[in-house]
């Protein structure tokens, strides 16, 4: 099986789609001549054109509000956003418009509709370029939530995406876009809302997405080798909808369980999937869930203060440490 | 929604109780933890609260009434609400408690199996919550019928967790467990032999009996000092002898222990149950960590604790997890006697009053402060030559009280 | 119908059509009315924004239309949708609440749609519908059809960041979208001398080197004919248009907002109402002779009757089903 980039597994799906289906087109600012901020829409100008790779002025809230006016009449555009904090501008059109033009119009208008861009922190860019925003969007109903930590989830879950129906939020990594991993070459896609095992384990359940599943892999093996806990790592993939029985399944087994994730503590995704716990699997428990987020401040340029504030493995073996009385 | 008020499992073993006192009458409104009624127990008079908000709607036991555990004896509800139904259901499943005519001489109640203890449990909730432990342990307690009130827990603020259950589990004996330090020994074929042999020749707990006279001149004297000192609680005899026990029982470790059918438990700390007569029975409050406490801490105690178990005030807690009894009639005039063992503990101290009488010392007849005492041992535990040690190190430090503190 | 005698020009067709113009804006007219009395008596909830007024722009504009061309409007879009050709019954129906309005009842007097006529609502954030239309526009363009599609706006939707986003890309692709800005004079009750630095909304489209018009919004004809243009333009040369429909409102901003007072004085209101749009194509038709008062008589009464069958309707109409409350979030 080759080993590509998350990136090139973004940029296969992206093609893939564009190949299958006439409809589906990629809109954003530079993601044609320039080849993407990022090079996750190299070469697809050469191949599909201007028509379907379209680059927009610097004009976040109107390019996807064009999508989504594009969408209300069948079409299934990828919305690139150079980053997902530029976003910002555009929520309007992405919750107003996009998330809730099905709900008011009576299911008389459907947007498939993929939002698409790099979350998250990566090195020293400080307050206004390093947030995560799984939270912000997947507080919205009428809004799926993707956010994939792997080549191979990357691309199947992609795919699956710019096939639905319905609105999708897909929050990539700047600092994962190098990452390798098997992918095959044969056609794949992976279905929206379920969440995968990337490490058994029996004593506690880790929860995490996107960047935070390797830190919380790192921290496993820590674990393993210094204190001899097994942790069973599990990646949500998708945030909305949220796999409740695949947690619960794991915390049946594991009786333990710490959260990790980029985003800001307050109504985090750990705030929901405690809350999903402490209803669902509540006589399973045998510790209180702990979370592990980045702290609860605008992001720091100065590089140690930046590593502070951002889950690590030594955070997660603490944590980890806690909800299995060793510490 | 109707709340179903039963008689509840009030201590760990109690299958039975006697409604003493309504607090509310049919009508009053209640909300949550409002104490309904007094029920005597087995052991004491508990309060029965509410478990829900409404009105008492209808009272089911008259006061006097003895009711079964799990037994209906009242229905909080909405003041429209129709209960009609659920008294029927009820009546169909059970029949009416009897009152009865005098409140003394019920027989005590043996200690249960631990599983028929759990079963009494109130399901989660209220009781639960009292003690720390994870929604897990709690699970499975309730599954393993362990009563979480004697599991020690190991997690933050004492909470019990999984490995606590499961270690509990693996060991739980009839009664509860001490939250102490302690070193299970295993049993040799030897002891095993002779376990067996002698409990079958001697009945469930096979008694010896180990009786000395002790010189208690200078206890007397020792007491006298210190009551003449004007300072803190009277100090009685008895204070000075569950002291000189503690203290001694500390040096025998294998007398401060417990007869666990498939081990024998030997504790480190010292749980001394001290008997005390009330008016229709008996029962054993229990001093914790007693070898760690003052004489003058545990004049005091003992005093809070027989009266509060003269009115019959004390919490399961209190009267269950020690590791050794003594047991005083000397107030009574009895000069020697012999006392039952209460499993799993393995001895029992009988004293008897301090008698003036002739002895023989240095070669003449003088007249002394005499005191016997007698020890009840469980021989599978302890063996005639352990308990006489223990017996000789009591006599030792009552005979010259300054050992206590030597 | 029998023809009065007439002096008109008009061909037969065209009398007609005129005809058909009066009773579109009687239509709206009628239908705001009873849409104003149902909020008085509570049968209609939340913000209900009325169109009285301003009749001509919505009917002028989409007469101007062909059945595959896209429509958006805004929040104040109760008469676009009936221009367009949603029963008076389903609007109603929504208005009220209920499982026959044609967004079964989740949408209410803002969220209009008809799926079916291509009426793509009824969005009520400001300056919202703008790059939704040019979104239809763009798949217009993608698909390389003839389709055109036209966005309704007010006057205060031209200061928001939107506006200027979406008509600088409209111009830049060359979008087929016209850009109908009903100027009524306030946004809500700020006048747009006090909130824009530019009054004449059509001088914005020199920005981004469009085509614009400014037209009476008060005349259904000038507005059809300058509609009729900018669709053209935008099916033949595939460019936009931005039309400046001046226009007046006689009802407050919302069914919750004063009519007058301290925005506007209750006599400029008088004055304006001297330029009604059905007034003014009444007499035109009378004038013509194409139109008879008794003739009137009968299509008033006909719209009345319609509106009353709307009422009636949406009031029997049963609320949705509870389990409604969880369909429709996503499409499976």
């Amino acid at each position: 099986m080759p080993t590509i980039t998350y990136r090139d597994a973004l940029n296969q799906a992206l093609r893939e789609e564009m190949e299958r289906d006439p409809d589906v087109f990629l809109m954003g600012e530079e993601v044609g001549v320039y080849q993407g901020a990022y090079k996750v829409s190299r070469g697809l100008l050469e191949r599909f054109g201007e028509r379907r790779v379209v680059d927009t002025p610097i004009a976040e809230l109107s390019f996807a509000g064009i999508g989504v006016g594009a969408a209300m009449v069948g079409l299934r555009p990828i919305i690139e956003f150079m980053t997902w904090n530029f976003a910002l501008l555009a929520i309007d059109q992405v919750v107003n418009s996009a998330a809730k033009m099905l709900y008011m119009s009576g299911g008389q208008i459907p947007i498939p509709i993929v939002f698409r861009g790099p979350g998250g922190a990566a090195l020293q860019l400080a307050a206004q370029h390093s947030q995560a925003f799984e939270a912000w969007y997947a507080h919205v109903p009428g809004l799926k939530v993707v956010a994939p930590a792997t080549p191979y989830d990357a691309k199947g879950l992609l795919k699956t995406a710019i096939r639905d129906d319905n609105p999708v939020v897909f929050l990539e990594g700047e600092m994962l876009y190098n990452i390798k991993g098997e992918v095959p070459e044969e056609e794949y896609t992976i279905p929206l809302g379920e969440a995968e095992v990337k490490r058994e384990g029996s004593d506690v359940t880790v929860i995490c997405h996107s960047k935070t599943v390797a830190v919380a892999l790192k921290a496993a093996q820590q674990l393993e080798a210094d204190f001899g806990i097994s942790a069973e790592i599990l990646d949500l993939r998708t945030i909305r909808p949220l796999d409740v029985p695949t947690i619960v399944r794991s915390l049946r087994k594991t009786n333990r369980c710490v959260i990790v994730e980029e985003g800001w503590p307050f109504c985090g995704i750990g705030a929901q999937v405690v809350d999903e716990i402490q209803r669902e699997a509540f006589d399973h428990l045998d510790a209180p869930v702990l979370r592990v987020t980045g702290a609860d401040v605008p992001m720091p340029y100065n590089k140690y203060l930046e590593r502070a504030a951002k889950p690590d493995p030594a955070k997660v073996v603490e944590a980890v440490k806690k909800v299995t009385y060793l510490d | 929604m109707a709340t179903k008020v039963f008689m509840e499992a009030l201590s760990p073993t109690m299958e039975e109780g006697k409604v003493l006192t309504w607090h509310r009458k049919e009508g009053d409104q209640v909300s949550d933890g409002d104490v309904l009624a007094e029920v005597e127990t087995d052991k004491a008079v508990m309060e029965l609260q509410a478990r829900g908000v409404g009105v008492l709607r209808r009272i089911l036991a008259a006061e006097g009434a003895v009711v079964e555990v799990g037994h209906l004896v009242a229905v909080i509800a909405a003041p429209e609400e129709d209960i009609e139904e659920l008294l029927t259901e009820e009546r169909q499943e059970r029949p009416e408690p009897q009152p009865v005519g005098t409140a003394g001489g019920r027989p005590a109640v043996t200690a249960p199996a631990p599983a028929a203890a759990a079963a009494h449990l109130p399901q989660g909730g209220e009781a639960a919550g009292q003690i720390k432990s994870s929604p897990l342990a709690r699970r499975l307690a309730r599954e393993r019928g362990l009563d979480l009130r004697i599991v020690r827990g190991s997690g933050p603020g004492g909470r019990i967790t999984k490995r606590d259950v499961e270690a509990a589990t693996e060991a739980a004996p009839a009664a509860g467990i001490p939250q102490t330090g302690y070193q299970d020994i295993e049993l040799s074929q030897i002891r095993k032999t002779i376990a067996k042999r002698l409990a079958q020749s001697l009945g469930p707990v096979p008694h010896f009996f180990l009786t000395t006279e002790i010189d208690m001149e200078r206890a007397v004297e020792a007491r006298d000092a210190l009551n003449a000192l004007g300072e803190g609680p009277k100090i009685s005899f008895n204070d000075i002898i569950l002291k000189v026990v503690a203290a001694a029982l500390q040096q025998h470790r294998e007398c401060n222990a417990w007869w666990l059918e498939g081990a024998i438990r030997h504790f480190n700390e010292v749980h001394l149950s001290m008997a005390v007569a009330v008016e229709d029975g008996l029962i054993t409050p229990v001093i914790r960590n007693a070898h760690l406490k003052s004489l003058r801490e545990i004049a005091t105690e003992a005093r809070e604790l027989a009266e509060r178990a003269r009115a019959r005030r004390l919490t399961p807690e209190e009267y269950t997890g020690g590791t050794f009894s003594v047991s005083n009639l000397g107030m009574f005039d009895i000069d020697q006697f012999t006392a039952v063992i209460s499993p799993p503990e393995a001895g029992i101290l009988a004293v008897g009053s301090i008698i003036e009488k002739p002895v023989a010392l240095d070669g003449d007849v003088t007249v002394r402060k005499r005191m016997r005492v007698t020890m009840s041992c469980d021989h599978r535990v302890i063996d005639g030559a352990t308990g006489a040690r223990f017996l000789q190190t009591v006599r030792r430090m009552l005979e010259n009280p300054l050992a206590i503190v030597w | 119908m029998a023809q009065p005698a007439t002096a008109s020009h008009l061909d037969a067709a065209q009398a007609d059509f005129y005809r058909h113009l009066l009773r579109q804006m009687l239509l709206i007219r009628r239908f705001e009315e009873k849409a104003g009395e149902a909020y008085a008596q509570g049968k209609i909830g939340g913000f209900c924004h009325l169109y009285i007024g301003q009749e001509a722009v919505a009917v002028g504009a989409i007469a101007a239309l062909r059945d595959d061309d896209y429509v958006f409007a805004g929040y104040r879009e109760h008469g676009h949708a009936l221009v367009r050709g949603m029963s008076p019954r389903v609007a109603m129906a929504e208005l009220f609440g209920r499982s026959d309005g044609c967004s079964r009842g989740k949408g209410g007097s803002m969220h209009l749609f008809d799926a079916d006529r291509l009426f793509l609502g009824g969005h009520a954030i400001v300056g919202g519908s703008l790059p939704l239309a040019a979104g239809a526009g763009f798949a217009i363009r993608y698909r390389d059809t003839d389709q055109v599609a036209i966005c309704f706006f007010g006057e205060a939707s031209v200061n928001i960041g939107a506006f200027h986003e979406t008509l600088n890309m409209a111009a830049l692709w060359e979008l087929p979208v016209v850009f109908l800005c009903e100027n009524n004079r306030y946004g809500m009750g700020t006048a747009l001398e006090r909130a824009a630095a530019v009054w004449d909304v059509y001088r914005r489209a020199c920005s981004y080197d469009m085509a614009e018009e400014t037209v009476d919004g008060m005349d259904v004809l000038a507005v059809h004919e300058s509609t009729r243009r900018a669709v053209l333009r935008a099916r033949e040369d595939k460019a936009p248009t931005l039309i400046e429909a001046r226009t007046y409102r006689y009802m407050g901003h919302s069914m919750a907002d004063p009519i007058h007072g301290h925005y506007r004085t209750k006599e400029e209101l008088e004055e304006q109402k001297q330029q009604d749009p059905i007034e003014k194509l009444r007499m035109r038709l009378t004038d013509e002779g194409l139109l008879d008062d008794s003739q009137f008589e009968v299509m008033a009464q006909q719209v009345q009757g319609e509106v009353e069958d709307a009422l009636a309707f949406a009031d029997q109409s049963p609320n949705p089903e509870p389990d409604e409350l969880y369909t429709e979030v996503y499409r499976s």
